[in-house]
């Protein structure tokens, strides 16, 4: 049998198991065999791929195994040799630490970029994935402002890269407000054997000017995470696993639930990255390398395990959501199968920032890169199950459908099992989070104007093709721009991606945005035909960034622009 | 020069003209002594190997005569193109010259005609003669179907079906792969040559696999 015909034939057996099962829809909804379209799997798993269609991946079975939490990345006591401003010897970084003497680190760590053998799910065989300590998703750093950071990045990938993948990287800290040199810029990018230093002060934005020494509290941030930026890699290589958690803990947002906002904390805080994979006939991860629109996947994985459940104590959690792409957009639902009813979620923040107040949500959508964190309490639940399912259909990448899914038609992504004891529960949510800065216009210098546009297959920006030699957009350090990200044509959309400073959405299609995005962000999901406008400011930092796609499959393709900060 | 080790080369392609470097290089073995990198099955089955015409005149075997173990470059174009094929090819005919002696021994360039009934070897032949493509570049015809199939294989399609099939609005991406490693990626077609000769070198063999090394 080839692949194709294998292919096939595991389409046909998900349905006749379905049919032979004699499963009504709830029933099939309970067991989280449902998805968008109705069917057991998806007809068309994998993007717009070659003669015949895609794979469809081997069927599993749902909810059989427990949702891993990452570990946490321990520090190491000391570097060798030990960390310095200028490039050591043999290492690939090519420029100097901006704000080491004024941040030293107090914590070290090693981050190795390996494979390792992972199992999705125990239906399909263990295999070898590339991740942060070998793991996907890697070990979850959490940090503290005030405690800066220095990650040792060493790149141990092997020349076999089973099917896709490239042995060169470029790790980025999404959401970090850091040096150019720090930052993963995508063609700061080092090979096997090399080793290159990252700096994460922990700092709030503003400290070099306005609020010297240690930033504006306003700026406070929380939920970011590490991939691998590697140029024109990007979608192969966080595909393959090279992708985790990074927590920063404040005097608000403080990690114990005894304190500061009081925010459900420790094993109460769950940080949970989605990921849609393909799988081939033999049960391989895949990855379709000849594919310029965006890969979707036909199996749900949360924090490395496809369908996983998640048992939990009757109290309140704190849950960071993470769409970790490719290229899907979800809408988060949380459904009570004995009613198909859905469970409010109380979001408290968007991307890496608090929310000025707790907004309570139906749904929470959720473009490439794009976080939530919510609170649910599952007291009232004690003894039951409730599903997680994304109810937003999607079928190529250009973009998703636009009429949900009704609920418990969609696709079941853990199930929550209120089976531990009664606890002690948090206590209740502020009603005030995070007092934000009010985006001052009479600051703004410059207004520019962005088109994602697509010309005969290629990805541009103004019309414009872009490499890393390049520096599109020259910008001052301590000046605000307004910059207009807009989509004329094409019937695409494209979550929109800034580096070095979270953003305020000024206005979506002329109108203010929605209470979930009036926070600050750092991704925002232009749709089609649609103009959003946001208010940027550029601090502290100088040298090279980037603006993207965070369809990692558009970003590959050039859909990536350079600005420099410039003194 | 002589003793420069492939990361100086590599640190100083990062900052030095691209052409320059590449000139310096000429006399450097780069065929892979052994492959061993194991294809994964479905990665071994996955290229047509379908019967093509060269604008030399040849018929060659789409997989085992140009694919297998070789660094490749790959776009679709064709002759009576009035739009994206001529700067895309310009750039190709620049990309060759940085690549230098590469093209032609480890490196090759594939140009597939997405007009093979008016594109015959014969006026494959004169495009080639005209626009001064040299060795190691070959412009490809082939049976209408097998192109099709080549084009979908190797992600040339639009989602949109009304623009997938419109010949003048063919996809203007460079594909560069190294296919014994299975590494694959894409640039524009109008990027600027200097860098897509840069991104095809990313694709260049690992130290160990290299003879001599
Ligand atoms: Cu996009």
């Amino acid at each position: 049998m080839n692949a194709r015909e294998r292919s096939i034939w595991n389409a046909a057996r998900n349905r006749r198991a379905l049919i032979a099962a004699r499963l009504s829809r709830r029933d099939m909804f309970r067991m989280g065999l449902l998805t968008g379209a109705g069917w057991l799997i998806h007809k068309n798993g994998l993007s717009a791929w070659a003669s015949g269609g895609p794979p469809v991946s081997p069927p599993t079975r749902p909810f059989v195994e427990a949702m891993p939490i990452a570990p946490i990345l321990q520090p190491v006591a000391m570097l060798d040799p030990p960390p310095q401003t200028e490039p050591l010897p043999g290492e690939a970084r090519t420029r100097a630490h901006q704000a080491l003497d004024r941040f030293p680190p107090t914590v070290l760590y090693e981050s190795h970029a390996r494979a390792g053998e992972h199992s999705f799910h125990p239906d399909l065989p263990t295999q070898t994935i590339w991740g942060y300590e070998g793991m996907f998703p890697g070990p979850t750093i959490v940090a503290r402002y005030g405690e800066p950071v220095l990650v040792r990045n060493i790149n141990e990938l092997p020349d076999d890269n089973g099917g896709f993948g490239m042995p060169s990287v470029a790790p980025h800290l999404h959401s970090g407000h850091q040096a150019s040199e720090s930052d993963g810029f995508p063609c700061d990018f080092f090979e096997q054997g090399q080793f290159y230093d990252q700096h994460y002060p922990n700092v709030l934005a503003g400290f070099l000017r306005e609020f010297p020494p240690n930033g504006d509290p306003r700026e406070m941030q929380s939920t970011f995470w590490r991939h691998d930026h590697r140029l024109d890699f990007t979608a192969q290589n966080t595909y393959k696993g090279l992708a985790g958690f990074y927590l920063l803990f404040g005097s608000l947002d403080t990690g114990d639930e005894t304190t500061g906002l009081r925010l459900p904390s420790g094993e109460f805080d769950v940080p949970m990255a989605f990921a849609d994979k393909v799988f081939d006939e033999n049960g391989k991860l895949f990855f379709d390398l000849f594919n310029t629109d965006g890969i979707l996947g036909d199996k749900f994985t949360v924090n490395g395990k496809i369908q996983p459940y998640f048992q939990v104590h009757p109290r309140k959690y704190r849950l960071r959501w993470l769409n970790t792409g490719p290229a899907r957009t979800y809408d988060l639902f949380i459904t009570d199968p004995r009613t198909m009813r859905t469970v409010p979620v109380t979001r408290i923040a968007n991307d890496s920032n608090l929310l000025p107040a707790p907004v309570i949500q139906d749904g929470v959508r959720l473009a490439a890169a794009e976080r939530a964190d919510v609170i649910i309490d599952f007291a009232p639940y004690a003894g039951q199950s409730l599903i997680l399912e994304n109810r937003l259909p999607q079928d190529d990448g250009r973009k998703a459908r636009t009429i949900l899914t009704p609920a418990g038609r969609g696709d079941a992504l853990v199930r929550f099992d209120v089976v531990l004891p009664a606890v002690e529960d948090s206590p209740p949510l502020p009603a005030r989070l995070l007092d934000l800065p009010t985006p001052d216009l009479s600051e703004v210098v410059q207004r520019r104007t962005f088109r994602f546009d697509r010309r005969q297959g290629q990805w541009t920006i103004n019309g414009r093709i872009i490499d890393c030699d390049t520096v599109d957009v020259a910008v001052r350090e301590g000046t605000a721009e307004i910059w207009t990200l807009q989509i004329n044509a094409g019937g695409w959309s494209h979550p929109i991606h800034i580096h070095l400073e979270e953003f305020f959405i000024l206005t979506r299609n002329g109108q203010p945005p929605p209470a979930h995005e009036m926070g600050r962000k750092d991704v925002v999901d232009v749709k089609v035909n649609e103009t959003v406008q946001v208010f940027m400011k550029f601090r502290d930092f100088t040298n090279r960034y980037v603006m993207h796609c965070h369809n990692v499959l558009h970003e590959d393709h050039a859909m990536m622009l350079r600005f420099d900060v410039v003194p | 020069m002589k003793t420069m080790t492939r990361k100086t080369a590599l640190a100083a392609l990062a900052v030095a003209p691209v052409f320059g470097y590449l000139a310096t290089r000429k006399t450097t073995e780069t065929k892979p002594a052994t492959r061993p990198i194991r294809r994964e099955p479905f990665r071994a089955g996955y290229f047509p190997n379908v019967a093509m015409q060269t604008h030399e005149g040849k018929t060659v075997r789409f997989y085992d005569n140009l694919l297998k173990d070789k660094i490749v470059v790959i776009n679709f174009f064709y002759s009576r193109c009035g739009g994206l094929c001529s700067p895309v090819a310009r750039n190709l005919a620049q990309v060759q010259k940085l690549l230098g002696g590469r093209v032609g021994r480890d490196i090759f360039i594939y140009s597939i005609s997405l007009d093979p009934g008016h594109d015959t070897p014969a006026v494959l032949r004169e495009y080639a003669r005209n626009r001064g493509i040299g060795p190691g570049w070959l412009l490809l015809t082939g049976r209408p179907e097998d192109v099709e199939l080549l084009r979908r294989k190797l992600g040339f399609t639009d989602p949109d079906p009304v623009v997938d099939r419109d010949k003048s609005q063919h996809a203007g991406i460079v594909r560069y792969g190294n296919e014994a490693l299975q590494r694959w990626a894409a640039c524009p077609g109008e990027a600027k040559p200097e860098w897509i000769a840069k991104s095809i070198l990313w694709m260049d063999w690992p130290k160990a696999m290299k003879k001599g090394a």
